[in-house]
């Protein structure tokens, strides 16, 4: 698509293309420069701030002496919590919709009038709604059931049961392109040499689509890994002096504290504020990090 | 062959081991799991919902102009937090939407190969940073900005939210809008370019016009996305619920009440407790019209592309 490709023979018609996609350009651009310029700005103050100290101190009420201790260990908990959870049932979804429900019929057309078709599309539609319910309403979800109904108290399973709820539909969707990326001439050759569509899935499907999946999974958690909202809902502690010991501990995250230091007008703990949001996009670089490397690793095994 | 000796078709494969059989049920169950989440939001909802409007006529809620339910002089008229979101919101689409548009159009139809490979992916980074992050920047970084050029700017106020707010926004905006027009037919364009039309108004009278319904479905699922759009809102907006159009002003939207009653200690069981719920299943409605038309327009436009 080069310019001169152009037909426009009229020179102000050319003109008036350079100055729109000059300004197409810049729009592309500043929300750009807008990231940076935040970016920059949060590690000038907040970079200095970040220390061992920082990193093992309880929160304090005198912000030289505040640190993330709890809240560092309350996200990781947290998370890796929520993972477990959401992994194999999301897994799971998407195989029972690739595999199972869209297959059974014949791929297209016929899907839709069997009851099993009809339950997918249900689910399928299903799952697009929910992944554009906003987090706040998710930890109302956990409030009422998890927190209330089912006893849990503002605890930390609470808070993960919440979570893995929240990043499911991701999970689903990730796991669902993965499962798509396996070409067909496979599944027809594995049907041909007699297998049961379990053995297919089990030994044909799963490991092609395994490195989209993780990846996948790795970058809904680190979704997960900077939600607030739904943990404020849920009751995550600002003022935590020990650390959990058990899924039914009380717990605070990284995103509550920076939310509770940003809200506070000293200064001094707008500085821990910026130290904490650095700590925290260091742990989401180095999901990203994660994510790539697990699908590069995994490819080229599965390429040998 | 299959031990029931019934002809192994493509679509069929031999007959179902017991085991199996079993372990379907299981994949089946993860995926009503989804169905059961929304229908345990729709219970909680609902359930607290009732109760709320059983203490508070829905007249009140309805037609009341003040939202004062934390104080002694209780008054429960919702629409101080609507004008709150719908004033944050109107101003984050307004900036997103001709950013997140050019730049789709940009992307989709002029940029280079090679410049795209590397603006999409920062774009992608822009989405993928929390939200509390950006709240710390709206009231940290540029309110005090703004504040010198704006007279009047409150401390806490709409306007330094709202644009944040739009910055998030722009690469969820450009995502699907740049879907929508690279599923426009290239035929659309060839013919534009043989009767003679040049390149801009080709993508200007053409393929924008092609991919509106896209275009509006990526409009839609924004809004629905900035109503329930939390932690900005609720660390810079700030969280006084006044009936106000003015950007400059403080306001509270539905979302920063929820967050500012849920960081009190209100008891389960009362009046208090029930308002968030009684806001949040708005906020399910609002968001839940905006995003199923959105979807359907988006799914429309596919089959159209």
């Amino acid at each position: 698509m080069s310019t001169a490709l152009s037909p426009t023979g009229r020179r102000a018609d050319r003109v008036r293309e350079r100055l729109f996609v000059a300004l197409s350009a810049v729009s592309v651009a500043v929300p750009l420069l807008v990231l940076a310029l935040l970016l920059g700005d949060v590690l000038r103050t907040g970079l200095g701030r970040v220390d061992w100290a920082f990193l093992t101190s309880y929160p304090s009420r005198h912000w030289e002496r505040a640190g993330i201790l709890p809240a560092l260990v309350g996200t990781l908990l947290l998370n890796a919590t929520a993972a477990a959870m959401t992994l194999p049932v999301g897994v799971a979804a998407a195989i029972w919709l690739e595999e199972y429900a869209e297959a059974a019929a014949g791929r297209g057309g016929r899907a839709r009038r069997t009851a099993m078709g009809w339950l997918a599309r249900l689910v399928e539609v299903n799952i697009a709604n929910l992944a554009g319910v906003p987090s706040i309403l998710y930890g109302l979800l956990g409030l009422g059931l998890f927190v209330r109904t089912l006893g849990m108290g503002r605890s930390l399973l609470a808070g993960a049961c919440t979570l893995a709820l929240l990043v499911l539909p991701v999970v689903v969707l990730a796991s669902r392109e993965a499962l798509r990326t396996v070409p067909d001439s496979l599944r027809e050759a594995a049907w041909a040499l007699g297998a049961t569509r379990w053995q297919l899935v089990r030994r044909v499907v799963l490991p092609l689509a395994l490195p989209g999946i993780l990846t996948g999974t790795i970058l809904a958690v680190s979704r997960a890994v900077g939600e607030t909202a739904p943990l404020v809902v849920i009751g995550a502690l600002v003022y935590l002096t020990f650390l959990p010991t058990s899924l039914s501990s009380p717990f605070s995250a990284l995103p509550i504290q920076i939310y509770n230091w940003t809200s506070r007008p000293q200064a001094g703990f707008q500085t821990n504020a910026a130290g904490a949001i650095v700590v925290l996009l260091a742990t989401l670089l180095l999901l990203n990090a994660a994510a790539i490397l697990v699908r590069a690793r995994l490819q080229r095994r599965s390429r040998a | 062959m299959s031990p029931s000796g019934r002809a192994p078709g493509p679509f069929h494969g031999p007959a179902t081991p017991p085991f199996e059989r079993i372990l379907e049920f299981g994949l089946v169950a993860c995926g009503l799991l989804s169905i059961l989440t929304t229908a345990g939001i729709v219970a909680v909802l609902a359930g607290e919902t009732v109760a709320f409007f059983r203490e508070v006529p829905v007249r009140a809620f309805l037609f009341d102009t003040q939202w004062t339910p934390l104080f002694a002089d209780k008054h429960f008229g919702i629409w101080p937090l609507v004008a709150g979101t719908l004033l944050t919101t109107a101003i984050a689409v307004g900036i997103a939407l001709p950013f997140g548009l050019l730049s789709a159009i940009f992307l989709a139809e002029f940029a280079p190969a090679r410049v795209r490979s590397v603006v999409k992916p920062l774009l992608e980074v822009l989405a993928g940073i929390p939200t509390v992050v950006y709240g710390y920047f709206a009231l940290v970084t540029l309110t005090p900005l703004l504040q010198r050029v704006v007279p009047g700017l409150s401390g806490f106020n709409a306007l330094s939210a709202g644009l944040v707010m739009g910055v998030m926004i722009v690469p969820f905006i450009s995502s699907l809008a740049e879907d929508a027009l690279s599923a426009v037919p290239d035929a659309l364009r060839e013919g534009a370019l043989a009767l003679g039309a040049g390149r801009l108004p080709t993508v200007l009278r053409v393929v924008v016009p092609a991919a509106r319904s896209g275009i509006l479905a990526a409009l839609l699922l924004a809004v629905a996305r900035a109503i329930g759009e939390t932690m900005i809102v609720a660390i810079a907006a700030g969280q006084q619920p006044i009936l106000t159009l003015d950007p400059r002003s403080s306001v509270e939207t539905m979302t920063a009440y929820i967050v500012q009653v849920s960081m009190g200690d209100v008891p389960a069981g009362t009046l208090e407790y029930r308002t968030i719920f009684a806001v949040g299943t708005l906020l399910f409605l609002m968001t839940l019209g905006f995003n199923t038309l959105g979807l359907r327009l988006a799914r429309g436009a596919q089959r159209v592309g």
